[in-house]
């Protein structure tokens, strides 16, 4: 019984779920049972399935511990290091106890996050042992700047933040452009709405990501390199800031790197909270200090970007996939994927969907598998609706389009895009037309203002969306928002107003019959919009008869006695649901009851 | 005495007009946020105009020209919070705490903030107090945070 880690997964997820407690009394119980010597306790980055968090993982003995709760390590320690048995009131299902048993697992290839969930990513011994940094030996000692653009090239890595540009491309462009002083520039400004690949890959692998960005600088001729990191990833600025010393400390930055001549060093940037400094202009505008508006372009970045060099930018995931080319090589690469998208992609999963987390795929899966396989389909009986890929640029596909392959082209082909990976589940109760409305706030509010089809043109949208969920909508509304997404689509400067106007078109492409039913019925079918809502019932099993319903209740709708259950009064009822916000039973229900 | 370091702070930047963002981050750090005489001091050492660095100052959501509560709400108003009810968690934050986004309560406990995505959205509904995730949150489990957050005196106690 010796010879064991204990992984516990201290991303931020599982960390707000009780990890660091259970890391804590897991090495007391640990110490208390006199195999401090024996057993090696490892914090790491997430291991994908934040739902069930706290995760706990032991090796080798491959066994996946869900949901465990700091009353639960004395039992971990006890009935399984010491006496060899597998606790299986904490497995996943009563039959899974290791990861590949467990279909959440099973159906994925983590290659890029191969390291995350595994290893201590604040050691950079952890990293190195697993191969970590060989890939930007081989490009220093081994390749010439061409022959690594040309592995780029080769294996076909396609941009993960969004657009899909292919990297060797855009390597090329950098490599290619005259200049002495060249910057490589990791964007890290993860702004779509639930996408966290990003933070999750720089918690849980930071030195990938410095890897990949230092081999980039080789390959163009860079030396020095920015990582643009969001202010509200505080844990992955950290341990982006322990890397950074760690990789100086071992000599795989700073000057003359490996005795080759080569000088590369990377500078944090911090942003401030705006999500257009994503779009590659703004963000070389916000390194410099400026406010994060956007250019057009061209010069691209690639010929004049950051103080007028020559800028390669990349996103985390896709410079996280750079050591992957070089040490597995750009056929083997090349063989996962598509005819036209290589590899594999980090996917966000949230919303109403069982198994939330971080999951990987080869590009090409079907929404089906990343959606039921993965992530166990949608919780409470509920019907699948909707799937939302892809942020405020993307689209929301309808559930029979669930065979569809995951890959760039069809999912543009389809109104939605790959994005940075953010996927949404969308269960019946939810309202198209309010999410579109939803998007448009979002993008409504992070437009800079620089260009009048944004400034002006999304607002626009954005009202006609408000009336419409208001009941105030009009039959001619539909036609004008298609005129109006047109001429955003067409006219905006930058990717942010280009892109801001696909969550309605395809919500009108899926579902114009639920904007036909607010324009025409005045019903919201899902009973989201307020105004057009039903009144609010209570259910009487649920209810305690606390009374702070009535108390709140402006029309004095709500009523009953503290002895038996409330009720509301529907003609009185006015639907401005401070009931359903204040009952602390849940006992309060949209519409009535089915 | 943290006037003192503020301006030690601003002053290892001047002539930096690159780093007046990473300037600006830091006299909020010390102060709680960007006052009209700190946004002057920037602009004096870093050798640019004030308007400039009011520019920055208003252009990202992050920085405040007003003090800040002892605690800082943050909640998301992402996709996933939103489809799992973050309108609800507003409601309830607006009505506890008896103020709109934006402000702070009258006894100086509590400053309320939304942001756009905290990047947890496997634990939707979600906010950050402080430096704190608070996840799945109910009308319920929000008023019990607070409460514990009331209880304290500064925000690392």
């Amino acid at each position: 019984m010796s010879g064991r880690e204990v992984l516990v997964c201290s991303g931020t997820a599982c960390r707000s779920a009780g990890a660091l407690d259970v890391h804590a009394k897991l090495a007391a119980a640990v110490e208390a049972a006199g195999l401090a010597d024996e057993v090696v306790l490892t914090g790491t980055g997430c291991a994908g399935p934040c739902a069930r968090g706290p995760i706990v993982q032991i090796l080798p003995d491959d066994v996946l511990y869900v949901q465990v709760s700091p009353e639960d390590a004395e039992e971990i320690v006890r009935e399984h290091l010491v006496e060899g048995h597998i606790v299986s009131r904490l497995l996943w299902s009563e039959d899974a106890a290791s990861p590949s048993e467990v279909p959440f697992f099973a159906h994925q290839r983590k290659t890029v996050l191969a390291n995350s969930g595994v290893v201590d990513p604040e050691r950079i011994d952890a990293y190195e042992s697993r191969g970590g940094y060989a890939a930007l030996k081989r490009a220093l000692t081994d390749m010439t700047p061409e022959e690594i653009v040309e592995a780029v090239l080769a294996a076909g890595l396609r941009g993960r933040g969004g657009a899909g540009f292919p990297t060797g491309r855009k390597w090329r462009f950098t490599l290619d452009a005259p200049g002495a002083i060249k910057y490589v520039v990791c964007n890290a400004d993860e702004g779509d709405p639930g996408a966290f690949m990003d933070r999750a890959l720089l918690e849980g692998d930071p030195h990938a990501v410095i890897e990949g960005m230092a081999i980039a600088a080789r390959a163009i001729g860079a030396q020095h390199g920015f990582v643009y990191v969001r202010a509200e990833y505080p844990l992955a600025i950290s341990h982006l800031k322990t890397a950074l010393a760690q990789a100086r400390d071992r000599g795989w930055l700073g000057r003359d790197v490996l005795g080759t001549g080569f000088d590369f060093d990377v500078e944090l940037r911090i942003g401030a909270g705006a999500f257009v400094c994503g779009e590659e202009t703004a963000l070389l505008a916000s390194i410099e200090g400026r406010r994060g508006a956007p250019r057009p372009r061209p010069p691209f970045p690639a010929r004049s970007g950051l103080y007028g060099r020559p800028t390669l930018i990349n996103n985390v995931e896709t410079l996280a996939n750079v050591p992957v080319v070089l040490r597995d090589g750009p056929e083997a690469y090349a063989s996962v994927g598509t005819a036209s998208s290589k590899g594999t992609k980090v996917f966000a999963l949230a919303g109403q969907i069982r198994n939330t987390g971080l999951v990987e795929v080869p590009i090409g899966t079907t929404l089906r598998e990343l959606v039921f396989d993965i992530g166990g389909g949608v919780p409470d009986g509920r019907r699948l609706k909707a799937i939302q890929i892809g942020g405020p640029s993307g689209g929301c596909l309808p559930a029979d389009l669930l065979d569809v392959p995951i890959d760039y082209e069809s999912l543009t082909e389809h109104g939605a895009i790959m994005g940075s990976g953010g996927v949404i589940v969308l269960d019946d109760t939810a309202c198209m037309v309010s999410v579109a409305r939803f998007f448009l706030d979002f993008t409504a509010s992070e437009s800079c203002g620089k260009c009048l089809p944004c400034r002006v043109g999304i607002p626009t949208m954005r009202d006609i969306l408000v009336r419409i969920t208001e009941g105030n909508g009009a039959p001619e509304d539909l036609d004008r928002l298609r005129e109006l997404a047109r001429l955003v689509k067409s006219s905006a400067l930058c990717g942010l107003g280009q892109t801001a106007p696909n969550p309605v078109l395809s919500t009108l492409r899926y579902f114009e019959d639920e904007y036909r039913a607010h324009i025409e019925d005045r019903i919201c079918p899902s009973g989201v919009c307020t105004t057009l809502a039903q009144a609010f019932t209570i259910d009487p099993e649920a209810c305690k008869a606390c009374g702070k319903c009535a108390a709140v209740c402006p029309s004095g709708a709500a009523h009953g006695t503290p002895d038996e259950t409330y009720t509301i009064d529907e003609t009185l009822c006015v639907r401005c649901g401070a009931c359903f916000v204040a009952c602390p039973f849940d006992a309060v229900i949209r519409g009535a009851r089915s | 005495m943290p006037a003192r370091d503020t301006e030690d702070r601003v002053e290892d930047h001047a002539g930096r007009p690159d780093q007046l963002i990473r300037t600006l981050q830091q006299v909020q750090e010390e102060s709680g946020y960007v006052s009209e005489e700190s946004e002057q001091r920037v602009a004096d050492a870093l050798g640019i105009s004030i308007g400039r660095v009011h520019g920055v100052v208003t252009f990202y959501h992050l920085f405040r020209t007003r003090p800040p509560g002892r605690h800082t709400i943050r909640l998301c108003l992402g996709t996933a919070c939103h489809v799992l009810g973050a309108d609800r968690i507003l409601a309830t934050l607006e009505d506890e705490l008896r103020i709109s986004v934006g402000q702070t309560t009258e006894d100086g406990l509590f400053s309320l903030e939304i942001v756009r995505c905290l990047g947890t959205c496997s634990l939707a509904p979600v906010m950050m107090v402080n430096e704190d995730v608070h996840g799945r949150l109910t009308p319920e489990k929000v008023r019990r945070v607070l409460r514990i957050y009331a209880r304290r005196k500064g925000p690392s106690e």
